[in-house]
């Protein structure tokens, strides 16, 4: 019985009915997917009408009645916050941080290619499809070339460094995460260090991305940990893993980011200094996701059998060896799928950011709603866009941990 | 099982293990170590926690659940004299009934797109994944917020100029009127009455279905269950003359007069937190059916079920097994999820909260408060979603 505790239930796409295999002609297609009989008729013409207006409306809005001349004057204000420049950042260190993210892209998926999972040009396509599409949106709405080029280059750049490390021995991509951590860190550096601006001036997409990568990797050895506390023979510290994670799971994460927000100060020493803004939220988030990972983690070591245990012990592993080498790894590759999941809902939870006065994707929309736009019920347009942005990011993401789930053989028994 | 037992120690000279290498005694260090660290901390935070009240002049108890609340609050009759503890109580009201209504509608729509995935009707299948996913894919707080903003505060008319849909409905930007049932005398006695009916109702479904047991007669349970309990209303509702009436709203200038008025922050919440939901139910119900083995609807239909048939007797009972633990962690996201109202101005519980800490309470343990009652909600869901399980289970396997 593998009991997955996913906060998010995926199931497999639906397969399609219509059996391939042989070609049928369009009158019979029409016949078996439209028309089959009374009742779907009347369901195919109410759709097609429904369908039909909807499409059109959005088509219509979005070519002729929405006003976005406004996202393009708000572009870098919604991508990087409205307070990036004066907070010290500059365009050159973005650009040279977007440049080392997509190596660290580059590389991410060589390791992948470089296992023999590598999928043909067509598929690949497919995949980025949404992907090339958003980033085919943010462009339209530059003013100069520029932005148009350099992104090009960093597609170059991720596609160079891809087929470079698919064909680097498998010894060498073994070893890969330590490039992949150093390139995330440089990122990092290049936008904060050398006078750079402090993450609090940050806003936009970037805030939103990088709150929920930092969380994401921040809470994954909490998550772990708990997990293994929480599975353990220890009878004193079961019940204060169990405690933790049933208490964060029971309330909502506003609450909790209230408490980092208000509350939290009060627990550290008198006069000592206390964090900023957007770290305190880091920090509620992933105390947040640490418990959703322990849950997902738990799923996970539930699922490998126990003959994995016994037979570690039987050669002679020590309990801790035989966790860190046979346990853990098999846990965690059948978690994959869940923990994408808990990434997306993670991603979408930076939204409540906004709520507490962190100027992220969402709340730059409502800043670039006062002042100079106010009254011009330019709502709509921003939060198109920055849904839009969401969608993107989630799409993929969850087409991607679809993809794993198949290519893990998760759930299929 | 992780750290469990050790290797076998080699037995030392005088035959016995040394201390510091008994997994026994190893264990049980690492046990106390672990505790006294979590209590030592706990305690730091804890000491650290009263001196800054203390320095900040707040008290550290829970005193300020007594004061008085000072805020109107809209929709309920709340007077700004009565306690924190009284404006809590009516938040949790609030919240309860913002996540009882939206669990009620969302697993309809979520019931509905999530067969409508399966149909064999490709623009309804298309349509129903289209719907999918697009609002599993958006966050919850941006769709309530565009409710609020664009849709209840943007598109619905001023007062003077509301939709008046049939003649029936108010919608405006001051709030959404809706007809409604409306209480007249004897409503008290009326409620008992429908009760009895329904205890009534239950009792003779029993007894129905025992003989259905014993005789192998068709039971009908559902149809003699719900003609007893409209029998019991209608007797009851004539007897008692009349205990509740219909009242629909009216407009005369600014002025509406009866029917029930919802409140826009409501509905925007409402409207939000249904269609996000919907939209990750669907894919739940779908999983569920799926799951369900192909050989058992092919044995249904070879043993010459009708497609009704299967599905209500094959296929639906053994998906709705699978589907009860992930619906009801949906329900327990769209109960906390209604905690986003507090951008958007409904007094549901986090909303009464965040203004009692503006108005000096302490915060840690005014969000304490805020965390327990949380708390009780969520028990209170994955208790009835494990008892629902569990009654499921037996007899079954």
């Amino acid at each position: 019985m593998t009991a997955v505790a996913t906060q998010e239930y995926v199931a497999p796409p639906p397969a399609d009915p219509t059996p391939g295999g042989f070609r049928r002609d369009p009158r019979t297609w029409l016949r078996k997917n439209l028309f089959d009989s009374p009742a779907s008729s009347v369901l195919t013409v109410v759709f097609g009408v429904l369908l039909a207006y909807l499409l059109y409306r959005a088509a219509r809005y979005v070519f002729v009645t929405g006003r976005w001349e406004f996202i393009r004057v708000q572009l870098i204000s919604f991508m990087v916050g409205p307070n990036f420049f004066a907070g010290g950042g500059t365009l050159p260190r973005l650009w040279t941080a977007l440049y080392l993210l997509s190596t660290l892209a580059g590389v991410t998926a060589g390791v992948s290619a470089a296992r023999g999972r590598a999928a043909g040009l067509r598929e690949t396509l497919r995949r980025a499809a949404p992907a090339l599409l958003g980033l085919a949106v943010v462009l339209s709405f530059t003013r100069t070339l520029t932005p148009t080029l350099l992104a090009l280059g960093a597609i170059a750049a991720f596609l160079v460094v891809r087929l470079a490390v698919g064909r680097l021995p498998l010894t060498l991509t073994r070893r890969a995460w330590v490039l992949q951590v150093v390139l995330f860190v440089a990122a990092v550096w290049v936008l904060t260090r050398f006078q750079g601006g402090a993450w609090d001036s940050w806003g936009g997409l970037l805030l939103t991305v990088f709150v929920a990568a930092a969380a994401i990797v921040a809470s994954f050895p909490l998550g772990v940990l708990l997990a293994l506390g929480r599975r353990s023979s220890f009878p004193a510290i079961r019940p204060i893993c169990v405690g933790y994670i049933e208490l964060i799971r029971g309330v909502p994460l506003i609450s909790l980011l209230f408490v980092g927000q208000f509350a939290l100060g009060f627990f550290f020493p008198p006069g000592a200094t206390r964090p900023g803004n957007i770290a305190r939220a880091i920090i509620m988030i992933t105390l947040f996701t640490g418990a959703y990972t322990a849950e997902i983690v738990r799923g996970g070591l539930q699922s490998v059998p126990a003959g994995q245990t016994e037979a570690a012990k039987a050669i002679g592993l020590s309990p801790l060896r035989t966790t860190a080498v046979i346990v853990l790894p098999q846990a965690l590759r059948n978690v994959i799928p869940a923990l994408v999941g808990q990434f997306i809902s993670l991603l979408k939870d930076t939204t409540l950011l906004t709520i507490i006065g962190v100027q992220e994707l969402l709340g730059v929309s409502q800043l670039a709603l006062s002042g100079d736009f106010r009254g011009q019920l330019l709502a709509p347009e921003a939060f198109a866009f920055v849904a839009f942005l969401f969608w993107v990011l989630c799409y993929s993401m969850s087409r991607a941990s679809q993809r794993l789930e198949g290519r893990l053989g998760v759930g299929v028994r | 099982m992780a750290a469990v037992a050790g290797r076998v120690p080699a037995p030392s000279a005088s035959g016995r293990t040394p201390l510091w290498r008994d997994v026994r005694v190893l264990r049980i260090l690492l046990q106390v170590a672990v505790v006294v660290g979590v209590a030592a901390l706990l305690n730091y935070l804890y000491g650290n926690l009263v001196t800054n009240l203390r320095s900040t002049g707040l008290s550290p108890g829970y005193g300020f659940l007594r004061q008085p609340y000072g805020v109107d609050i809209p929709g309920s009759d709340f007077r700004p004299g009565q306690s924190v503890r009284d404006a809590l109580a009516v938040g949790f009201a609030n919240t309860l009934r913002v996540a009882g209504v939206g669990i009620l509608l969302a697993t309809v729509i979520g019931i509905a797109v999530g067969v409508g995935r399966l149909s064999t009707n490709l623009l309804v299948r298309r349509s129903a994944a289209l719907y999918v996913e697009t609002l599993r894919n958006i966050p919850v707080f941006l769709i309530i917020f565009f409710m609020f903003t664009v849709v209840i505060q943007g598109l619905l008319p001023p007062i003077t100029e509301a939709i008046e849909v049939l003649g029936i409905t108010v919608f405006s930007n001051r709030g959404l009127y809706i007809p409604f049932l409306e209480a007249q005398a004897n409503v008290g006695v009326f409620t008992a009455v429908t009760g009895l009916g329904l205890m009534a109702a239950i009792v003779v479904m029993a007894w129905r279905t025992r003989r259905s047991d014993a005789t192998g007669a068709p039971h009908h349970r559902v149809l003699w269950g719900l003609g007893v309990l409209a029998g019991v209303v209608v007797v009851g509702y004539l007897a008692l003359d009349q205990p509740v009436a219909l009242t629909v709203p009216s407009r005369e200038g600014r002025a509406v007069t009866g029917g029930l008025e919802v409140n826009p922050s409501y509905a925007a919440l409402l409207i939000g937190l249904v269609i996000y939901t919907a939209s990750h139910i669907a894919e739940v119900v779908r999983g569920s059916i799926q799951s369900v083995a192909k050989g058992q609807g092919e044995a249904a239909t070879a043993i010459g079920l009708t497609a009704f048939q299967r599905l209500r007797h094959v296929i639906l009972p053994q998906a709705f097994r699978v589907m009860i633990p992930p619906l009801a962690n949906q329900y327990l996201n769209l109960t906390k999820n209604s905690s986003l109202a507090v951008a958007i101005g409904y007094f549901e519980i986090t909303r009464v909260t965040t203004s009692v800490i503006g108005n000096a309470a302490p915060a840690p343990q005014g969000f304490s408060v805020l965390m327990l009652l949380y708390l009780i909600l969520s028990l209170g869901i994955s208790l009835v979603a494990n008892l629902v399980n569990r009654r499921l289970r037996i007899g079954t396997r």
